[in-house]
């Protein structure tokens, strides 16, 4: 018995996060084994230096591909609302758990929206550099310049979705319910009236629609 | 291989053996000397087991039309026209210049697949080449190629074999003009320097050793009529230097970077420690049924979606 009764994320979300997050793992960490000597050992996770150079583009086109299915679920609850605005400008009272004075969001608050249009930028950035850097199929279209440029910001997009991700999965493990959100797919009211108070009238509203209602938003 | 210390390794941050003082060689190739009849070539191919594909006639001397992955150095045949209106055949032999500043190396992400011996000579180990290509990103020179067969890098190895052994390179060997010549650095420095007072004496007044200081300099130089301008001897740049955007992407960049991804962890760590997960207290709305309860008599309109009490 639970007390879960709100569900955030149906199978075919989970899954999707979840297939992303894998190809994530294994394509990052196959970009990390050629980012810096200190961890080229990585490259036996994958059967040595050629098969993660073989293997790397192929994982990351599929991540990407993969991601798309996301981005096309979610695009619609990221746009940004004037209460993420606040919300942000109240950065400092959410990193210490006092939500007292924040205001209520909807299905994502600023920081999660802020991540998803990062991801995406780097998801974008990352295939198409990907694509002129991969040496065995495209690079000879493009001039030395283009792959040299290719290369920096292939490396940039890379680190700057490492990091986003690093603060992903803390932000998951800090906020309590929510890995078990992604994992199950269902939080409790509390725990969605505290976090995403706005998503949690909106769905406790199509909950109960033969309920006359007289709240106001 | 003692008698050819390796000084510098690809993808490695710790110094090479560096004890041993070992004497810099360099392969000079006069152009004004050479007459493109292509023997180094043919040479270089035999001594390394090279057995290009027979390539069609392009419309210049130059064949195979490219350096490829079996193909090390290559006669480049340019016709200039002087500002006197005479035709000069400009003969260039192409190849790996051995840089003492190797873009090559900087780049290569993969421990000891190119390596720098104590005697400037460039070499690159296939063995542990992984074949991503950043080599031909690194080199200033457009030289290394990947073979289609093995996927792995090539280039001139100057001989590196041949040189251990106290032989000169292959095509040293067989130049019958004597346009290659091969020995210390500072020997060829100085036979070069002949060669420009000669030139020069000739009316070859911007005779010139081209032994580019962007890389270190360069253990394959050449002797050319018109130093000044070497772009026109099939595009030889004129300032090679390792790319600002290489010289971005694998250096400082890369470290502060991992620095960056573990500081981020670590701080997630420490955020836990110090201020703690945010728990969602479950009996803070002691009027939120419980579902069970709601499902056994749906009649019995417990169920309040306002039940924080708001007014």
């Amino acid at each position: 018995m639970s007390n879960k009764t709100i569900l955030r994320y149906t199978a075919n979300q989970r899954t999707n996060h979840w297939l992303v997050a894998i190809l994530f793992f294994m394509a990052g960490l196959s970009g990390l084994a050629l980012f810096h000597p200190s961890i080229f050992w990585l490259t036996h996770l994958f059967g040595g230096g050629p098969w993660t150079r073989i293997l790397h583009p192929f994982m990351g086109v599929l991540m990407f591909v993969l991601f798309l299915g996301l981005v096309f679920r979610f695009w619609r609850s990221n746009f940004f609302i004037d209460n993420d605005w606040k919300w942000l400008r109240r950065i400092d009272r959410v990193l210490v758990n006092d939500e007292e004075t924040v205001p209520a969001v909807g299905k994502y608050n600023a920081g999660q929206k802020l991540l998803f249009w990062t991801l995406l930028l780097c998801m974008l950035g990352l295939l198409f550099t990907g694509l002129v850097i991969w040496r065995a199929y495209f690079s000879a279209y493009f001039g030395i310049t283009t792959i040299r440029w290719a290369m920096l910001l292939h490396a940039l997009a890379g680190f700057v979705l490492i990091l986003s991700i690093i603060i992903h999965i803390y932000a998951g493990l800090w906020i309590k319910g929510s890995v078990d959100a992604m994992l199950h797919g269902w939080v409790s009211r509390a725990w969605a009236k505290k976090h995403h108070e706005l998503w949690y009238r909106e769905v406790t509203r199509e909950q109960a629609p033969e309920r006359p209602t007289t709240k106001k938003g | 291989m003692a008698s050819q210390d390796i000084i510098a390794r690809s993808a490695t941050t710790t110094p090479a053996p560096s004890v041993r003082n070992q004497e810099a060689v360099a392969k000079l190739i006069d152009t004004t000397k050479c007459i493109g009849c292509k023997a180094c070539q043919v040479a270089c191919s035999e001594w390394n087991e090279l057995r290009d594909e027979v390539g069609h006639n392009h419309g210049t001397y130059d064949n195979p039309q490219d350096l490829t992955a079996e193909s090390w150095t290559l006669m480049r045949f340019t016709e200039h026209e002087t500002d006197a209106g005479n035709l000069e055949w400009l003969i260039r032999k192409d190849g790996c210049m051995h840089c003492a500043e190797p873009g090559c190396l900087a780049a290569c992400p993969s421990p000891g697949a190119i390596i720098k011996h104590a005697n400037g000579i460039v070499d690159f180990d296939q063995d542990h080449c992984i074949g991503c290509g950043y080599c031909i990103t690194g080199c200033p020179f457009n030289i290394p190629r990947i073979s289609q067969k093995d996927h792995k890098a090539y280039k001139c190895t100057l001989c590196s074999d041949r040189v251990a052994v106290g032989l000169e390179p292959a095509c040293v060997k067989t130049c019958p003009t004597g346009a290659i010549v091969f020995g210390s650095k500072e020997d060829m420095k100085t036979h070069a320097a002949e060669r420009i007072v000669d030139l020069k004496s000739r009316g070859f007044d911007n005779a010139g050793l081209y032994d580019p200081e962007g890389v270190g300099g360069t253990h394959v130089m050449y002797v050319l009529h018109h130093a000044d301008t070497p772009k026109i001897y099939a595009g030889l740049p004129e300032n090679p230097a390792i790319s600002p955007l290489v010289g971005l992407w694998k250096g400082i960049s890369k470290p502060l970077g991992l620095l960056a991804m573990g500081a981020a962890v670590l701080a997630g760590f420490f955020h836990y420690v110090r201020i703690g997960p945010n728990r969602t207290e479950e009996d803070e709305h002691p009027d939120v049924p419980d579902t069970s309860v709601h499902q056994v008599d749906p009649a019995v309109h417990t169920f309040d979606p306002r039940g924080e009490g708001r007014p």
